[in-house]
């Protein structure tokens, strides 16, 4: 939680780890080849998507099986809007974080009245019916997604049809993102919900309403979560309901899983990690033999289940080394 | 009315609730008992159609496949259960949620490795291929309806062995106390391994039962376990009366729901409007009632007693 200890190796390696996706597009320029610059691009939006899912899983204990759907939101937010030529990308941004603000408010409403698994399987019930929402609407293309032929339009304060400034918005949106988790898990605000995952009877029995503080933090982090998804849909340039399957919320967990629930910038390690096993397991596998590469997830799912097993606090707990022995 | 084509969407749906049942039951008994997140359940359901397609092959008979390929798929529950799932017990369910989604891509990646990326069509004998004639020209086909009688046969089995036999009466003691019947002296690691082996079984078996309907394919049992999810919280986690009610009900509206919510929605609306959007909340149709239900009862409908 202390994010401004300058002894602890943490803050250096984020720091670094900061001044190195600011240096990717000079980099990828220098040496050019902009497929570096789109993987950056990716990670950097799937990483805001995980922090505001740490949000609520690793601070509120909320385990959301259905947080994709708030992506599929955003990137339908500047999709359908772009489908009838209108590229405001004020107004697209307001309404990607206004739908995934009022849809949250309403099946959080239901979704949090259940716990433990049933919280799981309700949340991951609401987003199929997005998702199987967007497949059945044939006007935004159903099933085969939907192109976006045009970027967000800021007029005359950022032009996002450039890659790089799009890249920088991102990366800046990241750093507000881990930002205001900052400020809103050292609030009282957030003691209470921290105070929740940990005893939600106790805290009922100091006088808090817990159901109502989950609640706004669940609209929290679905709203930066649509947020993530409308920086998806102008990086992508094609989206479909497939970025709302269930899968994608495991993914999801994943990164935060993986990269350290509850720790503030173990989420865009995670979302590093997911996004760079892959190339690199393929590369592995066919360098052992040609064509091996389809088989990848063998090695990914054994790292996954190898993590859960024995990396306790995940890559974020690995950076802690110094203090624990 | 088309009485036809209602007693075929009857069976069809009957037939869809058995296979849920025997998926959903192994899945509330594992919860039930040892506080697991089972997702890699549907792994085992595929597994259970490859090696009946395989079985079949090179048995030539169907029903033999079948009564090979129930220990078989058994086996490789005990074997999970063992190296992965039983480090796990100590966790929580995130950890359960993570740990058996990577164990569904090494399952599926792995099932790709052996048998190759394309599905199976398991042959059926000749004697399950027909259709057994009903009065009034009505027929029924054959093989959905004996995937309803053994199915049954299997819920009455699993009824008999949970409430009158000793190993019922250590796997209802455990789902309502598992630390208790741990110090009376039961061994407590031998009954979670038996009874991920028997869910595992159950799950085999209906995958078997879909092979000839529906081929073995890769990840075939991605979609059915989230539907047996939808089913057991439903029924309420650990009870199996609740699961094989919800099952029944959920195979029930879920096929029916298919069939005819088109023509239930033209009473209210355009036929146009009716089209297109029938077939979304067909689709939606579980999670709206599994929303709704959980919004009446938190807990489900049978939720299990003295936990």
């Amino acid at each position: 939680m202390n994010l401004v200890s300058l002894s602890a190796p943490r803050f250096w390696v984020y720091l670094a780890l900061l001044v190195l996706f600011a240096l990717v597009p000079p980099i990828t320029q220098w040496i050019d080849n902009s497929y570096y610059l789109d993987i950056a691009n990716r990670l950097v939006v799937l990483a805001i998507a995980a922090v505001s899912l740490n949000l609520i899983l690793g601070y509120g204990g909320m385990i959301s099986f259905g947080h994709a759907a708030y992506i599929g939101i955003g990137a339908y937010a500047v999709g359908i809007p772009a489908h009838y030529d209108i590229d405001n990308g004020f107004l697209q941004f307001a309404i990607a974080i206004g739908a995934s603000a009022a849809f949250a408010l309403v099946s959080g409403m239901i979704c949090l009245r259940t716990r433990g698994v049933n919280f799981i399987m309700i949340t991951m019930a609401v987003s199929m019916m997005v998702f199987y929402g967007f497949v059945s609407i044939e006007e935004y293309g159903g099933d085969d997604g939907l192109t976006i032929y045009y970027r967000s339009n800021f007029g005359s304060l950022i032009d996002l049809s450039d890659d790089v400034t799009l890249y920088y918005l991102c990366l800046a949106s990241l750093v507000v993102a881990v930002f205001i988790v900052y400020r809103i898990i050292n609030s009282r605000f957030g003691m209470v919900i921290q105070g929740a995952k940990g005893n939600e009877a106790r805290m009922q029995s100091l006088g808090f309403n817990t159901y109502r503080y989950k609640l706004a933090c669940y609209v929290i982090s679905a709203s930066m979560c649509g947020f993530a998804g409308a920086l998806m849909g102008n990086d992508t340039g094609f989206i479909s309901p497939e970025m709302m399957d269930w899968t994608r919320s495991g993914e999801l967990i994943f990164m935060v899983v993986f990269g350290g629930t509850g720790s503030l910038g173990g989420p865009v390690l995670g979302a590093g990690a997911f996004l760079l096993l892959e190339p690199v397991l393929e590369g592995l596998l066919n360098a052992i033999k040609e064509g091996a590469e389809v088989y990848w997830h063998i090695p990914f799912g054994i790292i996954l289940i190898c993590a859960v097993l024995f990396l306790r606090g995940g890559l974020d707990g690995l950076l802690d080394w110094r203090r624990k022995r | 009315m088309d009485w036809t084509l209602l007693t075929t969407q009857v069976i069809n749906g009957l037939q869809f609730g058995v296979l849920l049942f025997l998926l959903a039951a192994g899945l509330t008994l594992i919860f039930g008992i040892m506080d697991f997140v089972n997702l890699a359940h549907g792994s085992l359901y595929m597994v259970g159609a490859y090696f009946c397609a395989t079985l079949t092959y090179w048995t030539g008979s169907f029903i033999l496949a079948v009564l090979l390929a129930i220990p078989a798929t058994a086996a490789v529950g005990f074997v999970v259960e063992i190296v992965v799932v039983r480090q796990l017990y100590r966790r929580d369910h995130l950890d359960h949620v993570l740990a058996t989604f990577g164990l569904i891509l090494v399952f599926n990646s792995v099932t790709q490795l052996i048998w190759g990326p394309d599905g199976f069509i398991v042959p059926l004998p000749k004697w399950l291929q027909g259709r057994i004639p009903l009065f009034d020209g009505i027929e029924l086909p054959t093989y959905r309806v004996a995937i309803i009688l053994v199915g049954l046969a299997i819920a009455a089995g699993l009824y008999l062995v949970v409430t009158h036999t000793r190993l019922g009466m250590r796997i209802r003691a455990g789902a309502s106390n598992r630390d208790m019947i741990g110090a009376l002296g039961v061994d407590i690691n031998l009954l979670f391994t038996l009874v991920f082996a028997i869910g595992a079984a159950l799950a085999g078996i209906a995958g078997m039962m879909i092979a000839p309907i529906n081929a073995a394919s890769i990840g075939m049992g991605d979609g059915q376990v989230i539907v047996a999810f939808v089913v057991i919280v439903i029924g309420g986690i650990g009870s199996i009366r609740g699961a094989f009610v919800a099952a029944i009900l959920v195979g029930l509206i879920d096929t029916m729901g298919r069939s005819y919510l088109d023509s239930l929605f033209k009473l209210v609306m355009s036929s146009q409007n009716a089209e297109t959007s029938a077939p979304a909340v067909a689709n939606m149709l579980i999670y709206i009632i599994m929303v709704a239900i959980l919004a009446i009862r938190p807990q489900g409908l049978f939720p299990p007693k003295g936990r």
